[in-house]
Formats: structure tokens, sequence, C-alpha cells
């Protein structure tokens, strides 16, 4: 089911949840909505869902205005952060409930009941833990059940709020993908709401990135990552180092390939994969030291001082693949060549 | 098989941590004491009076025309409060637990009122209100509606004395539990009703039953606020504590021990059950 919005406002008091917010979301996407603690995403979410009244605007499911409709008539399905599971009912019966609250007409028979939950149980690969309670369930289990239960009533939208958010990390990174393939599988367009750029990259086919009550951005996570709009959306997607025309050297970053095309440009945003590290060929080359590396796995991270400067904010990360760094067989204290293969550059944002 | 250390590890605590034996063995011997001598000692008192003169007197005291009317009374009386006491206990915890409003914290001690009030000042407040010589005495009497000495007052008086037990029961717990359980119940596409009797009910049904029977257990004993507007008319607006009054004062103390044994009966009765309540709330969440 697609949805739009339009001109979505909200307002919590003195303070602007919600800007005007506008965005269309076709059918059959896995959109994450992605900003700092604050800025309005679980907000939007419930105001899409119906658990929250926008101040203005409109929601559209499917071309129909369901602004002034009850949670109840919306066909969504809603995860909860805290999953938010009926404590008193066992597994089975809290992803029945949807079913079973149906009125008479509509109601299934308790023997299609039965064989749905099986099913559904069987798709989050917990039928074993049909009889147990919730606080018998750990974490992970108990997210995916959430899930199953909002999946019972078959939602045209499926939305997630920080579905990952209270899990440990390895039990994170599984569920991540699992919520992929399954969205693969089921083609139920889906909204999730992440403060974590890695999930949201990860996991979404569409990212809208919000701050402020306002959308930054929004596109493939190929799109946020490389053609980032602004300066927020740069910082907040990946790690980013910042070069200040006000405060570097025009001369000094042309050396290291950093040159402005644009007169309003003043601020350079470099990913640390896109600068390259050398051993030095001239004396000429800029003075920079290797102060020190960490090993990411794959990839190595290296911190490098330009001119030798020990301030820790001037420090310039760079990352390379680490048989890459075995052939160059650097060590701490080496003077370097580095250039710089690609930038972003923003003018000054007020 | 490993030896304990001393005696008192086999309790878990390290005797160095724990108060000498004397002070230990003092203490307690004290809380027994003022435990039998002011709760234990007078439950007795009630019984050995109440059967003083055999079980046929304790019988007949209590098959007697006017006790079995106060009982009667009482019965009906709590019949009538406790539901309303429950329905807005429970209305009032799920607004104060769910939204914020201007004049929240007013009604929240409002609600307490009654427990800062003393329970004769509320009865008399309805004397006020409802006699003959308050607000509403002459318009009442002009049609014909008896509250002052009947039963509508004390049905008021025990109203107001109860007010609170349900809805501070509930108000915490409703509270710690949230609402995203009852959000969820919605997002399923559960009607209001739905959710409260399928969800929210379940989750405070201990709490509530808990606040239910203290109010019943107050219902039925209140006699400050009972006593101002009833009246103590025989038969007809004497609820049991207002029998035990008035029968001692008439030296008929069998009937008001009898009476008094009943009103026994129920707190012992009270306390169990609250005890098994708290205990199944204890182990239920």
């Amino acid at each position: 089911m697609s949805i739009v919005l339009s001109n979505i406002s909200k307002q919590f008091g003195a303070f602007k949840a919600l800007d005007s917010i506008s965005l269309d979301i076709a059918e059959g996407e896995l959109v994450a909505l992605l900003g700092p603690s604050g800025c309005g995403k679980t907000t939007l979410l419930r105001i899409i869902a119906g658990l929250e009244q926008a101040d203005s605007g409109e929601v559209h499911l499917q071309g129909d205005n369901v602004t002034q409709q009850p949670v109840k008539n919306r066909q969504i399905g809603f995860v909860f952060q805290h999953y938010a599971l009926f404590r008193h009912m066992t597994v089975f019966d809290n992803i029945a409930f949807g079913l079973r609250v149906k009125p008479r007409k509509e109601r299934l028979s308790e023997t299609v009941i039965h064989k749905k939950v099986h099913d559904l149980l069987n798709l989050v690969q917990l039928d074993w833990l049909h009889d147990r309670f919730p606080e018998q369930l750990s974490g992970g289990q108990r997210q995916r059940i959430a899930l199953a239960r909002a999946l019972a009533v078959e939602p045209s939208v499926l939305l997630l709020d920080e579905p990952f958010g209270a899990l440990d990390a390895s039990v994170r990174k599984d569920l991540r993908l699992w919520l992929r393939h399954l969205h693969h599988e089921l083609n139920v367009t889906s909204i999730f709401v992440t403060h974590d750029q890695e999930e949201a990259m990860e996991v979404a086919s569409q990212i809208v990135v919000l701050n402020h009550g306002r959308i930054e951005q929004k596109g493939s996570p190929s799109q946020i990552y490389d053609r980032p709009a602004n300066d927020f959306v740069s910082r907040f997607i990946g790690h980013t180092n910042i070069f200040d025309l006000a405060h570097d050297d025009a001369g000094w970053l042309k050396t290291l390939g950093l040159v402005a095309t644009n007169p309003n440009d003043r601020i350079a945003h470099v990913r640390p994969h896109h600068i390259i590290v050398e051993k030095p060929t001239s004396a000429e080359a800029p003075t920079i030291v290797l102060q020190d590396w960490q090993h990411l796995g794959a990839t190595i991270r290296l911190e490098l001082n330009p001119d030798g400067r020990k301030a820790p904010e001037s420090t310039i990360y760079a990352e390379m693949p680490n048989d890459r760094f075995h052939e160059l067989a650097l060590n701490r204290g080496d003077r370097v060549a580095m250039k710089v293969k690609q930038a972003h550059w923003f003018s000054v944002t007020a | 098989m490993q030896k304990p250390l001393n005696s008192a590890s086999k309790y878990g605590t390290p005797q160095a941590l724990s108060d000498p034996r004397w002070l230990r063995y003092a203490a307690i011997g004290i809380t027994l004491v003022i435990i039998g001598l002011f709760l234990v000692l007078p439950l007795v008192t009630v019984l050995i009076e109440a059967f003083a003169k055999g079980w046929s007197a304790y019988a007949k005291a209590l098959t007697q025309k006017d006790a079995l009317a106060a009982m009667r009374l009482t019965l009906l009386v709590a019949a009538i409060t406790v539901p309303l006491t429950t329905v807005f206990g429970v209305s009032a915890a799920w607004l104060i637990a769910r939204f914020d409003f201007p004049g929240k914290n007013l009604l929240i001690t409002l609600i307490d009122l009654p427990f800062s009030v003393s329970p004769v000042i509320a009865g008399l407040i309805y004397v006020l209100i409802f006699g003959a010589q308050g607000w509403l005495g002459p318009w009442l009497s002009a049609h014909d509606i008896k509250i002052i000495f009947a039963v509508p007052g004390i049905v008021l008086a025990t109203l107001f004395v109860t007010f609170p037990f349900v809805a501070r029961e509930l108000i915490p717990l409703m509270q710690e539990i949230g609402h995203e359980e009852e959000e969820a119940a919605l997002s399923l596409g559960a009607s209001g009703w739905q959710t409260f009797f399928k969800v929210t009910l379940p989750n405070i049904k201990w709490g509530l039953l808990y606040g239910v029977l203290l109010c019943n257990a107050r219902a039925m004993g209140e006699f400050g606020a009972v006593s101002v507007v009833s009246g103590h008319i025989r038969g007809l607006t004497n609820t049991l504590p207002l029998h035990v009054e008035v029968s001692y004062n008439e030296y008929n103390f069998v009937a008001a021990f009898a009476s008094a044994s009943l009103l026994a009966g129920l707190a012992v009765f009270t306390l169990i059950f609250k005890t098994l309540l708290e205990w199944k709330q204890a182990g239920k969440g």
C-alpha cells in the first residue's frame, strides 16, 4: 500500500516535533526513518499509524485520506519498541489476538486461527515457544513474536518503532538480515524508525533522514551515502573528515587535491576511504605523520596528523584495506603522502 | 557437607552483620507482646463475650429482627457503594495514568481528600447539605425525599469515605504498566471495550481486587460518617457497626459482641484474602 504524507506538523507545547513533513512512499518499499533522537521520527511513525494525531496535514494510505480514521481502521501492523506483548497471554494467544477480536461476521473459525498462528510462528521460526509467556522469552524472541502478532492481521503497512533498539549487538545483526529477507518474502510496505545509520543502510531500500522535525534527504542508501544533500546528512551517515576553508589554508588543501569548484563552497567532507595514503615520493609533499592505526576487521583506520600537529581535532582519518596496509609496511611516526580522491563540498549553512 | 561457620550463617546473615542475640529476642518479644495485647486479646475478648452465654444465645442474638435488619442494610450499602467506587476508581486511575490534562494534580488531591477528612466531618457535611436545616433541606422535604436519617444518606456517607480506595490502588499500577499494550491491542483492530476487557483489566485485576477488598471492608465497617447521618433508627437505619454500639449502650453485651464478632470475622477474612492477593500480585507482576 502506498503512503502519502502531506504537510504533517505536530507540536508538543513549545516544541516543534514535526514541521510540515511531506513524503511519498511507494508500495512494497522498506523505508527507514533515520535521525538523531528527538528529531520527530517516532512521532511521524505514530501519526501514520493513527496512534497520534497531527496538528495539521493529511495521511493517505493507498489513496484514501485516513487522517481522521482511528488506528483500528487503518490496516496497519505496528511493532513497538519494547514489543508491548500482552503479558498475561501466551505467545499463541498474543498472535491470535488480532484474529479473535474481529467482529463475529469476519472472524475466522478457531481451527483456521489455530493453523494461521502456527504458520506465523513457523515463519518467525519460534513454533516451539507457542505456550510460553512473554516474560519467559529473550529480547530477540519477543521481537519476532511482536512481528508475528502484527502480521497476523495481514496489514497493508508494517510500522516498526526502533525494532532493534533494545537488543544485543549480535542478535541485532541477525534480525536485521532476517527482517530484510522477510520483507522480500512478504513484500508489505514497511517503515521502520532507527537512529542507527548502519542499520538503515543495511536494511532499508529507501532512507528518509530527519532532523529537527524536517526531512533533510530521501533516497536509496547509496544516494544518501554518495550524494548527501547537505552537511548534516553527510555527517550523520558514516564517518567523515571535515575541512573548512575558514580554518584550513586553501593552498595546503590544494596540495591534497581538495579544490572548491563553486565559489560558495566552504566546507569539504571527505570519507575516510576516499583518502589515499602512499609512501612519500618527493621531499616537497606536505608533511603528514602517521600517528596510529586501528584494525576494523577487513579495513585499517589510520590516524594522520598534518604538519606533525598534535591537536586531536586536526587528526585526519583514512581507511584502507588490510592487505594494502601490509604492503605499505608503515610504522608509527612515518611521514606519508596523502591524496583526496573525492569530497563533498557544502556552502555554509546558517 | 559444609559446616556452617556460625549459627547465623544458615539464615544467610553472617554473625558480624546481625545484632546480638538478646537484642533480637527482646525486639521480637516486645513486638509479640504489643500485638498480643492490642490486637489478639481484643479479638479473643470479642469472641469470649459473644459466646459468654453459650451458642444458643449467640445464635439468637444474631437472628433477632434488628440484627438481621442491620446485616441486610450493611450488605445493601456495600452492594451499592463498592461497585460505584470501583467504576469511579478504574475510570479515574485510567484518566490519570493515561492523560495529561490541566487540573490533574488537583484531581489527585481531591481523590485523597476523604483520607484526610475525619469521617464524622464527612457525615456532618451531608447533614449540612441535605439535613432538615441544610441547604437543600426545605426543597427535599417539599418533594418528600429523605436522605438524612435514611438509607440514601448512609450510602452517600459511605461513598465519601470509600472513594479513594480503588483509585489509589490503581493509579501507580496503571502508570507502571504503561500504555503500549493497549495501543498494541488497538493497532490489532480491537475496539475500546475489547481493549479494556482483554488487555487492561487482566493486567490490573489483582490490584483491582485488592482495592475492592479494602473498599468493601471499609464500607461494611464504617462507623463515624454513617453514625452522623443514620439517626440510629432500629431496624431501619442501623448498620452492623451502629447496631453494635446501640446494643452495647443498652447493656445487651451478647448482642453487641455477637455482631462485633461478625465484623471481626470480616476483618480476618479480609486480611487473609489480602495476603493471598499480595502474594498473587508479587508472583504474577
